[in-house]
């Protein structure tokens, strides 16, 4: 069955592998992005006009990006690609979607979610202040266009991500005024045997950080976040932390990067009626696969980040392999060599994936601390203390219940922000695991939409 | 301190003129409406709950902590629109007078 009408949805290192390959076996997938360009998020393109080369702007990853990138242009006129689109809801059989101001709808038989992560935030007192910006975020100021997020940058949080953005930073030339982590050092010589599945990827990890010493950048291990200091009008003038060894530490800065690993995109997945599975090591949901990108829902596939948080490796060989486990679903031959070639690479990443996640955990612990008076839904400014209220009060022990009495979860990130955290806050306040507070449904519009939308037909 | 974000390389690009709340700034080729705006100031916009101000916080379209609007009233994510020769902008939204829900 060629005739069959595949979506994909995202144009990052999943989603280019899955069309490319989809294309090899003559099929010619409609392939839908938000973004003007493709590339996803690691691999985002900067905007023409602009001149640093692949070295410049993806470090080791140069190779990969520029393969990447290579393997999109060669594909683009061959497939129905379509930029500067929004998936904002979906029903079986169709997508909704949005394209600057314009509705359409997209019928499909096959639907492949690329759908990519975010940054996983954890609150902290003043983090609703004018200069803190997300870690990936402040990646993107850096790569795609030339820019520092401040004149004095403190980069806190955890996971691989930290130290990669800090030293992008130090290499442009930006002040880096010290780098934060939550995890100990022991919790990563713990974690050494798992992470030794990528030898070369830990090496690097290795090699990053040495360059952040040699450039005299503080690193402090086992911080525990108190404050980003400031006031409403000025924003950010710093950060106070408890050091490892139990010190309170004050650094100025004008701007904090602040993340805790990547949270998967789920939201189309949830609306499609996936299930979803709570994954114990990394502590959060995503959509219940099997290892091939199969969700629960027949037709309906996931793969890369937006799946499963394995990086942008693991992406490339998921976004191939859900490709092939459509072709079989088809009817399809398919090389079973190549198959078992991709499984055998992802089950090594998700090795390393386990080692990572126990080096660099997502800090639960820091929920239940957060004082009352810290802000939670920094889109709504309501606080901890707000949401505790709702638990302690209403006796709403679910998110969704919680929710709709807070309204955390409700402004415009949707949740994107706030539900990993303010489910930890409800799950300490009701004294159970987090995973029994149960997770916020996704909703349409998976992004808020302009009222000046117009309809044309499909 | 005049603008948030520094500036650390490409700054060859051709110039582009546009108006935020009136007063005309200048920005290069390629900025998004969120570099323009904060490597002159330290805020893209008033937040509707509180007293602070707001300088977006994902750059990637995901918090909608970045919306400015055109004078004809269009919404725009400063994080993902570019700068355009002459664009209108004001940093208040024209006709809400009170607070938007999602
Ligand atoms: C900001 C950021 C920076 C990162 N930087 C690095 C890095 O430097 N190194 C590293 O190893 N890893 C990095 N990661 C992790 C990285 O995301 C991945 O490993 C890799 O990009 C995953 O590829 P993917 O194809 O699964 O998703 P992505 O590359 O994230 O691509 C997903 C795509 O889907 C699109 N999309 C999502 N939802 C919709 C929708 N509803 N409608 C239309 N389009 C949609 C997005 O616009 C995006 O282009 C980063 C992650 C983030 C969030
Ligand atoms: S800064 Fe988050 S959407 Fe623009």
């Amino acid at each position: 069955m060629a005739t069959a009408r595949v979506v994909i949805v995202g144009a990052g290192p999943a989603g280019v592998r899955c069309a490319e390959t989809l294309l090899a076996a003559g099929i010619k997938p409609i392939l839908i992005d938000e973004n003007r360009r493709d590339g996803g998020q690691i691999y985002r393109r900067q905007p023409e006009g602009f001149t640093r080369d692949y070295a410049t702007l993806y470090g080791r990853e140069a190779a990969k990006a520029q393969d990447l990138h290579q393997s999109f242009d060669r594909l683009r006129e061959a497939i129905d690609y379509r930029p500067d689109t929004l998936v904002w809801n979906l029903t079986p059989g169709q997508l909704c979607c949005v394209s600057q101001g314009r509705h359409r709808t997209v019928d499909y038989d096959a639907l492949i979610l690329c759908t990519g992560a975010t940054d996983r935030l954890m609150p902290i007192e003043g983090w609703h202040l004018a200069g803190t910006y997300s870690l990936g975020g402040a990646q993107i100021a850096l790569k795609n266009q030339a820019v520092s997020i401040g004149h004095r940058v403190v980069f806190m949080g955890s996971g691989p991500l930290l130290y990669l953005v800090a030293s992008q930073y130090v290499k442009a030339g930006a002040e880096v005024a010290a780098v934060l982590d939550t995890s100990p050092l022991s919790l990563r010589l713990k974690a050494l045997p798992k992470l030794l599945a990528r030898p070369g990827v830990l090496f690097t990890g290795i090699k990053l950080l040495a360059q952040l010493y040699r450039a005299k950048v503080a690193v402090h291990l086992g911080i525990k976040p108190l404050q980003v200091l400031g006031d409403a009008s000025q924003g950010v003038m710093g950060v106070r932390f408890t050091t490892g060894s139990g010190r309170t530490a004050t650094v100025q800065a004008d701007a904090v990067a602040l993340g805790y690993h990547l949270r998967p995109e789920t939201q189309l997945g949830d609306l499609a009626g996936c299930a979803m599975a709570f994954d114990q090591a990394s502590s959060q949901w995503w959509l219940a696969t099997d290892d091939a990108g199969r969700t629960s829902v027949k037709g309906v596939y996931a793969a890369g980040d937006g799946a499963k948080i394995r990086g942008a490796d693991a992406a490339e060989h998921a976004g191939r392999l859900v490709a092939l486990a459509l072709l079989e679903d088809l009817q399809q031959p398919v090389s079973s060599a190549l198959r078992d070639g991709h499984q055998q690479a992802l089950a090594v990443m998700d090795q390393f994936r386990l080692g990572l996640a126990q080096a660099f955990p997502w800090p639960s612990e820091q929920a239940k601390a957060l004082p009352d008076s810290a802000i939670v839904c920094r889109c709504e400014m309501i606080s901890a203390g707000e949401l505790r209220r709702t638990v302690n009060e209403k006796g709403a022990c679910e998110v969704n219940r919680a929710k709709a009495f807070s309204r955390v979860g409700m402004g415009r990130c949707q949740g994107r922000y706030c539900a990993h955290a303010g489910a930890e806050v409800i799950a300490a306040a009701a004294g159970v695991q987090v995973q029994e507070v149960g997770r916020q449904r996704g909703q349409a519009p998976v992004k808020p939409l302009s009222m000046l939308i117009e309809e044309v037909a499909p | 301190m005049n603008g948030r974000f520094v500036r650390l390389a490409e700054q060859g690009r051709p110039a582009v003129s546009l108006t935020v709340d009136g007063a005309p700034i200048q920005a290069l080729q390629g900025d998004t409406l969120m570099v323009a705006l904060l490597t002159h100031g330290t805020a893209l916009r008033q937040s509707e709950f509180d007293s602070g101000r707001r300088a977006g916080f994902c750059l990637m379209g995901a918090c909608q902590d970045c919306w400015v609007w055109t004078r004809a009233g269009e919404r725009l994510r400063a994080c993902s629109n570019e700068v355009r020769d002459g664009l209108d902008i004001v940093t208040t939204q024209p006709e809400a007078t009170w607070p938007l829900h999602g």
